[in-house]
């Protein structure tokens, strides 16, 4: 027979581990929160870049630095508790009742849409109808049906933010599968023990969803309502800063109402975690 | 049907009939399919059974009428001498999915059963015994432990427990084990014929495997489609227990060849 041959090296000094490095690019590499800060710079320095060439005019687009200060300017009135919080707290009030109604309504009709075949026949196309339109239209009616109070802003706010939770729940009574079904059935499960033993928690990550998605709708409802229906609110600041062309006001409070949005989907992106506590974090998730 | 030569799993003779189906057809009105023609079965206690049979041979249909799922349109159902008019709590059922549902517990969804048909109290009471039954398929210490952490077999050993806390007469196992990888699935076989032994119990599967078929049942029920019915009942004379070694005997291969022989006379009609 032939000589055994192996591929090992012949003499004991090129004899290594098979140790190597991975490549991975330099951009997913980054940190977090270098990646941020960097992206923060590169907006404020173009921003900054934009004013100081003089490319628009400063009632457009005023500088990083006088935005700055109209910020520190209203956030000291926030916090003194002056006109301003009491602007906010009136939006914030809005925000509150009229999530709070969506919850409840949206809910229930998410119930008998996804669970009856009788509001899936006959309530879902009127839903899908109505959900169709341009709910934003509807503010004028509000105001002269509820009037120029809070509570015409708290009618839009959850009339657009209804419509999410309604389909949100509807889907999430159907996302349990064959198998979960057929299993209840041999247990000889009630509808009612189906609906809340199996099918609720089942679907609870599209309700969660449908709720997060109506965070975001409520706020702008709010904001709107205020817009079209005047009052005493947070968008009425907005609107009259505007009109007076005062455009650093006009950033600084958007960034303070942006700061009650992203409270409340924390809010609720919070809960689910602690209510939905199996569910796997998606993808887009803010740890990752 | 020829029961003459079944033993149970010690190799002592059959007990009573537990399940006996007389003359159960089913036709859908729908579409005028008739899923089922002529069905007679009897299930004696402590005996495994096997249907098998291509797609489309009414063993889904069966098993369903059988799990009192759906009505039959003509002929008998009975279970413990008691007409099976719908689910009932002597009935056993595991899918080829576990379904273990990811808010609760281990045990939590072994007592499911309990607490859907008692409530949550008598639930509480039965935990005991879902940790007793945990132990008897390998799952001790993971009693606490959510479904998303444990893998496909231990997630279908669990579900054989809920299966069993309900102590049923009888288990129907719709391709139980069909979902897992092959070593896992041997395994959880032989687990499948230990638990079914000490427990006594009566076991009707339903399987697309011929292996699995031989290496578990004592009589094989093979059946053809259209319409559905059975073509044949073979008995399988291998001694108990059975081991995995089984699989490379003649005997073993001759009943294989002689059932895949009849599945594909099946197949050109």
């Amino acid at each position: 027979m032939t000589d055994y041959v192996t591929n090992a090296p012949a003499d004991d000094e090129t004899v290594q581990d098979t140790v190597w490095t991975q490549e991975v690019a330099f951009i997913d590499s980054v940190p977090r929160w270098i990646a941020m800060t960097f992206v923060f710079v590169v907006f404020i320095g173009t921003w900054q870049l934009v004013t100081s060439l003089g490319l628009v005019s400063p009632i457009i687009l005023p500088t990083p630095m006088e935005t700055l200060k109209d910020m520190i300017f209203v956030g000291a009135n926030l916090l003194t508790g002056d006109y301003m919080l009491v602007s906010l707290w009136i939006t914030i009030q809005e925000v509150i009742i009229g999530f709070a109604l969506a919850i409840a309504i949206g809910f229930s009709l998410g119930v008998l849409v996804g669970e009856t075949a009788f509001g899936e026949k006959a309530v879902m196309p009127y839903l899908v109808a109505i959900d169709t339109m341009p709910k934003v239209a509807f503010a004028p009616l509000f105001v002269a049906w509820l009037g120029f109070g809070i509570e015409s802003k708290v009618a839009l706010a959850a009339f657009i933010a209804t419509f999410p939770i309604v389909v949100g729940t509807a889907a999430g009574l159907h996302a349990a599968d064959e198998n979960a079904r057929m299993l209840f059935k041999t247990m000889g499960a009630s509808r009612m023990q189906t609906l809340i033993k199996m099918k609720l928690p089942t679907g609870l990550p599209q309700i969660f969803t449908g709720l997060k998605i109506g965070a975001v709708g409520v706020m702008a409802g709010a904001i709107t309502g205020e817009f079209l229906g005047g009052g005493k609110g947070f968008g009425e600041l907005i609107r009259v800063a505007a009109s007076q062309l005062n455009t650093p006001r006009v950033f600084s409070l958007i960034l303070y109402l942006s700061l009650v949005g992203l409270a409340l989907y924390v809010i609720v992106q919070w809960t689910q975690r602690r209510v939905v506590f199996w569910q796997k974090e998606t993808v887009g998730s803010y740890d990752g | 049907m020829n029961t003459a030569v079944a033993h149970d799993y010690s190799g002592a003779p059959l007990g009573a009939p537990v399940y006996e189906l007389t003359e159960v057809s089913k036709t859908y009105a729908r579409n005028h399919v008739i899923a089922l023609e002529n069905v007679s079965l009897t299930l004696r206690k402590g005996s495994f059974t096997s249907v098998i049979g291509s797609s489309g041979c009414g063993k889904s249909t069966l098993l369903k009428i059988m799990a009192g799922l759906i009505p039959p349109t003509t002929g008998r159902v009975m279970l413990q001498n008691r007409a099976v008019t719908g689910p009932r709590r002597d009935i056993g059922m595991m899918f080829q999915q576990a379904t273990l549902f990811p808010w609760k517990t281990a045990v939590e969804n072994i007592v499911l059963p309990i607490e859907i048909r008692d409530g949550k109290a008598a639930a509480n009471k039965a935990l005991d015994k879902a940790t007793e039954l945990l132990d008897i398929v390998g799952l001790k210490g993971f009693e606490n432990v959510y479904p998303n952490e444990l893998s496909g077999g231990m997630a279908q050993r669990a579900s054989i427990c809920r299966m069993l806390i309900t102590e049923p007469a009888v288990l129907l196992l719709d391709e139980p084990f069909s979902a897992l990888d092959e070593l896992s699935r041997d395994m959880m076989n032989m687990e499948l014929q230990r638990i079914c032994r000490e427990q006594e119990a009566t076991a009707f599967l339903v399987t697309h495997s011929i292996q699995e078929a031989v290496i578990l049942s004592d009589e094989i029920v093979v059946m053809k489609p259209r319409p559905g019915r059975i073509a044949e009942v073979v008995t399988v004379d291998l001694p108990r227990p059975r081991t995995l070694d089984m699989m490379t005997t003649p005997k073993f291969g001759e009943i294989v060849d002689r059932i895949r022989g009849m599945l594909d006379k099946g197949e050109d009609m």
